[in-house]
């Protein structure tokens, strides 16, 4: 296979079929069914290819990996009780501590499984760089503000703006440009695949795209302050007609995001419910990654009747 | 006058560390009256404070090490309930920001103040003794190594009581830790005690590549060294390599925060990536300086125990070697996720797994230690084989999380939790139980109760297991890590089964401080007359139990690998004891209270630069730099023990050796 990142529409439809594989289907099976077992919402239950890849990748290397752990532990096991001190059977060697051949075989299996993951590695890295693009078809673009708690979803191309909701097409792929308005955050759809740094001052970009209409839910992975616990958004992958449906809809109704808005919408809050905004500034996006607009503030300064403490920021439920 | 610090620093509003601080004050003020009462000071402080022995302070850094184990174990057991109750639409007990600072310093606690310690404090008891040494190349800077880590311990507890802690994790990435996003003193707490003991650290690097460079008994050429020493080697050189990074990080980081600064900061040219970069730099390496020391204990437990010199002993000094070189160069692996492009991310895949080849062939070595020899399952050994079991494991989901793609699904999740702790768990602590049971004898002369032993294996072990596999499940289900309250109700079953995970934990631990209690107890029955309980194979086990001051009263000589087994062969076949010597008088360092009024002026230093107190941190270097000045005017700095007194201990230890080659003998006719 290419490495190149030219010319890549089939690599992903053509591995969908292979659904054979016994073993890796048992392996996954068994992973997603310990992974409590219901409400489909854990990375196996991808709905698109680029989650779908990842989640084969975990599962190859771990068979790969399994195939020496195994052994390996047994034969602990059996070594520690086939020379136990009460088994006057077994050879008592009490000087052997050196065996040219045994060293060329513990030298050579690690080597040679590292060889094979560095392999998949290697592959896996180039195939699934997030930043690449996933087909042919022009995306649907959105950017994506991490804000302190909550996310900005920007639809450039519909003109319209949502907080905590994220609504995409399916079948489609969706070019996410992604970055910060205060501290780092990590966006991240568990069923769709890959996550990624939302950064300030920084743009990252992600390519995902949902294969079917499905509900799922999206949140930020990296620690990010008081409010993070509750960084967590909707998403819903919907049929290209409902797709456009919906976003006439947004554009119907709804306060608009203008510099005023947004400045609200930058200081801290926690466990926000979804807002649709009818219409946005189209240089917005830009201009918090550039840092046009001033990183988001902080929480208050620390006040005298709570010296060197932070203080709960205002807005909490 | 007082900076930032006032009364309302107290947190009056909050009961939990509110109670915790008056308990705490209560249970150390109780303890000083009663060490007044019962008139130890002069024993504390002519013994154990200004003591330079390696023994000592060995097992001193192990005291501080199982204190703050006992703390950081506390902060577990609130941070998994916390999480346990705190599900679909509840906030539990614990506020957000108090949860914050719960796991940050759960981190911080764990890694800094109990495993350093006690890793360091195993490398100080062990070392000198495997070496056939006196003492370790600088014995006063010893001290001062261990009081600055004390210094940054109380610092970390103090932040308890006085203010907060940092709220942002184990390692405070900017721009959260910045000043506009953490205006408190709790990360202020966090750099000063890292940075304090990271100094401590440093000098205990530098002096432990001295000690084996430099002081090596005759005979003991490189390859004669035991694998403990040779990992303590290792991990001492990454010290050396690595903590001034740490300290340069946080110093930038401490400039940004005080004076508004830009390195780490998102706008006016800070780039936070280079925090990240440059804190993991430490960070990996700091995994190996803990695990390799933790490499060498399990391979003097598996040799000792199997009754067989170590598999492939070159093999394993060339695997630490490696280990050590590589680690350096694996930091990316940490932040994939932040989209440095597939050839980077390629390159340190790659790297990180090829770290596993190393480790790879220690673990074939151990269990090819075990091959032909006579096993014996004592508690050390009990530990020793839960390592592998857990380790291996470990081992292979650290793989996983080196394989990009894989980790874009599990990175910063439950899963990488699960992960961490499977090594650190496995790897570390079962290390430091093994090592505890293994050469407490050597410490104290007497061994640790048995069953308790085994009681407290068994429980860790299973508790180990059930806290953590349901966290790689809720990894794999999408939870990431550090949640203060878990909107998805699904979740709740497997939070709940790492909670009773957490009580097996607990009775494990229990199970070690009976161990302990009950060993003191009976500890005339479980006497070591013979200083040599496990038939060991280094040269620690040819001193009497407890070891004397001055270890050896001749320096061995060493005539292979395996110095004591050697000399234990030789006895047992000619039937008797080596000639006994000429005694002569002895130079020991004397001792010095240098270390403790460096760390007491180190802590003032640090608490006035965390409230900002200008004129007490100028005040508190320049009092803990005068201390120095003052030890270097010191024109005593040894002390001479009669070749009497070396020849009355001597005798005694050759009489028991004599007594034990009899025993020795009798079991021989008794089998022949």
């Amino acid at each position: 296979m290419t490495v190149e990142t030219g010319g890549v529409t089939a690599t992903f439809s053509t591995r969908e079929g292979d659904g054979g594989r016994p073993v890796r289907m048992a392996l996954a099976a068994a992973l997603a069914l310990a992974a409590a077992g219901c409400s489909g919402r854990s990375i196996f239950d991808s709905v698109g290819p680029v989650g779908r890849d990842d989640s084969r990748i975990l599962i190859d290397a771990t068979l790969i990996m399994l195939a020496i752990v195994v052994p390996t532990i047994l034969l602990a096991f059996w070594m520690a009780w086939r020379y136990r001190a009460s088994n006057t059977k077994a050879e008592y060697l009490p000087y052997w501590s050196y065996s040219g051949r045994i060293e060329a075989v513990v030298w050579s299996i690690p080597i040679l499984t590292i060889m094979f993951i560095g392999g998949v590695i290697w592959i896996g890295s180039y195939r699934l760089d997030p930043f690449r693009p996933l087909s042919k078809t022009p995306p649907l673009e959105v950017q994506v503000v991490s804000l302190d708690w909550k996310w900005l979803f920007i639809y450039p191309q519909q003109g319209v703006a949502t907080v905590n909701q994220l609504v995409v097409p399916a079948g489609r792929p969706v070019h996410f440009s992604i970055t910060s308005a205060s501290v780092f955050n990590t966006f991240f759809v568990p069923r769709l695949g890959s996550m990624i740094y939302a950064m300030p001052g920084m743009v990252s970009q992600l390519h995902l795209q949902a294969d079917r209409p499905a509900t799922m839910w999206g949140t930020s992975a990296m620690f990010s302050g008081d409010g993070f616990s509750d960084m967590q958004f909707q998403v819903r992958s919907v049929a290209d007609a409902d797709f456009a449906a919906w976003a006439a809809g947004a554009r119907g109704g709804g306060p608009v995001l203008d510099s005023a808005a947004y400045a609200q919408l930058a200081k801290q809050s926690h466990n926000v419910p979804p807002i649709s905004f009818r219409a946005v500034d189209p240089k917005l996006f830009d201009a918090v990654a550039t840092q046009k607009i001033p990183p988001a503030p902080g929480p208050e300064p620390e006040n005298a009747s709570h010296a060197g403490r932070e203080v709960t920021p205002a807005g909490r439920h | 006058m007082f900076g930032k610090l006032s009364w309302s620093a107290i947190p009056f509003d909050q009961p939990i560390p509110l109670i915790t601080s008056i308990i705490l004050i209560l249970v150390i003020a109780g303890t000083l009256g009663l060490i007044t009462w019962k008139r130890w000071w002069p024993y504390l402080w002519n013994e154990w404070i200004t003591s330079v022995d390696h023994k000592r302070i060995g097992i001193m850094y192990g005291l501080l090490g199982v204190v703050m184990l006992i703390r950081g174990f506390a902060d577990a057991i609130m941070m998994r309930t916390q999480q346990a109750v705190a599900v679909g639409g509840s906030q539990g007990y614990l506020e957000p920001e108090h949860y914050n600072q719960i796991f940050s310093a759960h981190g911080t606690i764990m890694i800094f103040f109990a495993a350093m310690p006690l890793v360091i404090g195993f490398m100080n008891f062990v070392v000198p003794l495997q070496l056939g040494v006196r003492d370790v190349a600088f014995p006063t800077m010893n001290s001062v190594s261990f009081w600055l880590t004390a210094s940054g311990a109380l610092l970390v507890n103090l932040s308890l009581f006085i203010g907060e802690f940092a709220r942002t994790g184990w390692l405070p990435y900017p721009p959260l830790s910045e000043g506009s996003y953490s205006p408190g003193v709790g990360v202020d707490y966090y750099l000063w005690a890292v940075q304090i003991s990271g100094i401590g650290t440093l000098m205990t690097g530098i002096n432990f590549v001295t000690t084996v460079l430099k002081m090596r008994c005759p005979g003991m050429s490189y390859l004669r060294m035991p694998m403990f020493t040779w990992t303590a080697l290792a991990s001492s050189l990454l010290i050396v390599a690595v903590f001034p990074i740490l300290t340069a990080t946080l110093a930038m980081l401490s400039l940004d925060r005080v004076f508004g600064w830009h390195f780490f900061t998102a706008d006016a040219g800070g780039n936070p990536m280079m925090f990240m970069n440059l804190i993991w730099a430490w960070g990996h390496p700091e995994v190996y300086i803990l695990v390799l020391p933790a490499f060498g204990i399990f391979s003097e437990i598996f040799s000792t125990f199997s009754g067989k010199p170590l598999f492939g002993y070159r093999s394993m000094v060339a695997a630490t070697l490696f280990i050590c070189i590589v680690a350096m160069m694996t930091w990316l692996h940490h932040f994939f996720t932040m989209g440095s492009g597939p050839a980077v991310n390629t390159a340190f895949g790659i790297s990180t797994s090829v770290i596993a080849v190393g480790t790879g062939v220690k673990i074939y070595n151990w269990i090819f230690t075990m091959y032909g020899g006579r096993v014996r399952m004592t508690v050390p050994m009990l530990w020793s084989m839960g390592f592998i079991f857990t380790f291996v494991i470990g081992g292979m989901t650290g793989v996983l999380l080196a394989v990009p793609p894989a980790d874009f699904l599990v990175h910063n999740s439950m899963f990488l939790v699960a992960h961490f702790h499977n090594v650190i768990v496995g790897g570390v602590v079962f290390a430091l139980f093994a090592g505890l049971d293994y050469w407490f004898p050597k410490a104290f002369g007497f061994r640790l109760h048995e069953g308790w032993g085994k009681a407290s294996f068994w429980f860790a072990f299973v508790g180990f297991w059930v806290t953590f596999t349901p966290l790689y499940i809720l990894g794999l289900e999408g939870m990431t890590r550090r949640l203060q309250h878990v909107n998805i109700e699904e979740w709740r079953p497997m939070l709940q089964l790492s909670v009773v995970g957490v009580g097996l934990l607990v009775v494990g631990a229990a199970c070690q401080v009976i161990m302990l209690v009950v060993s003191i107890v009976q500890r005339d029955k479980l006497r070591d007359v013979s200083g040599d309980p496990w038939d060991g194979r280094s040269l620690e086990w040819a001193t009497p139990s407890p070891a004397p001051f001055f270890n050896f009263a001749i320096m061995p000589n060493v005539e292979g690998e395996e110095a004591y087994w050697g000399i234990k062969v030789k006895a047992i076949e000619s039937q008797r004891l080596s000639e006994e010597p000429e005694y002569h008088d002895i130079e020991m360092p004397v001792n010095s209270p240098v270390g403790f009024f460096t760390a007491a002026f180190a802590s003032i230093t640090g608490f006035a630069l965390i409230w900002q107190i200008w004129w007490l941190a100028g005040l508190g270097f320049a009092a803990a730099i005068a201390g120095f000045v003052v030890f270097a005017w010191r024109d005593v700095h040894e002390f001479h023990v009669p070749a009497e007194e070396v020849a009355r201990v001597e005798r005694a230890r050759r009489a028991s050796r004599e007594a034990l080659l009899e025993q020795i003998a009798a079991a021989q006719g008794a089998t022949a």
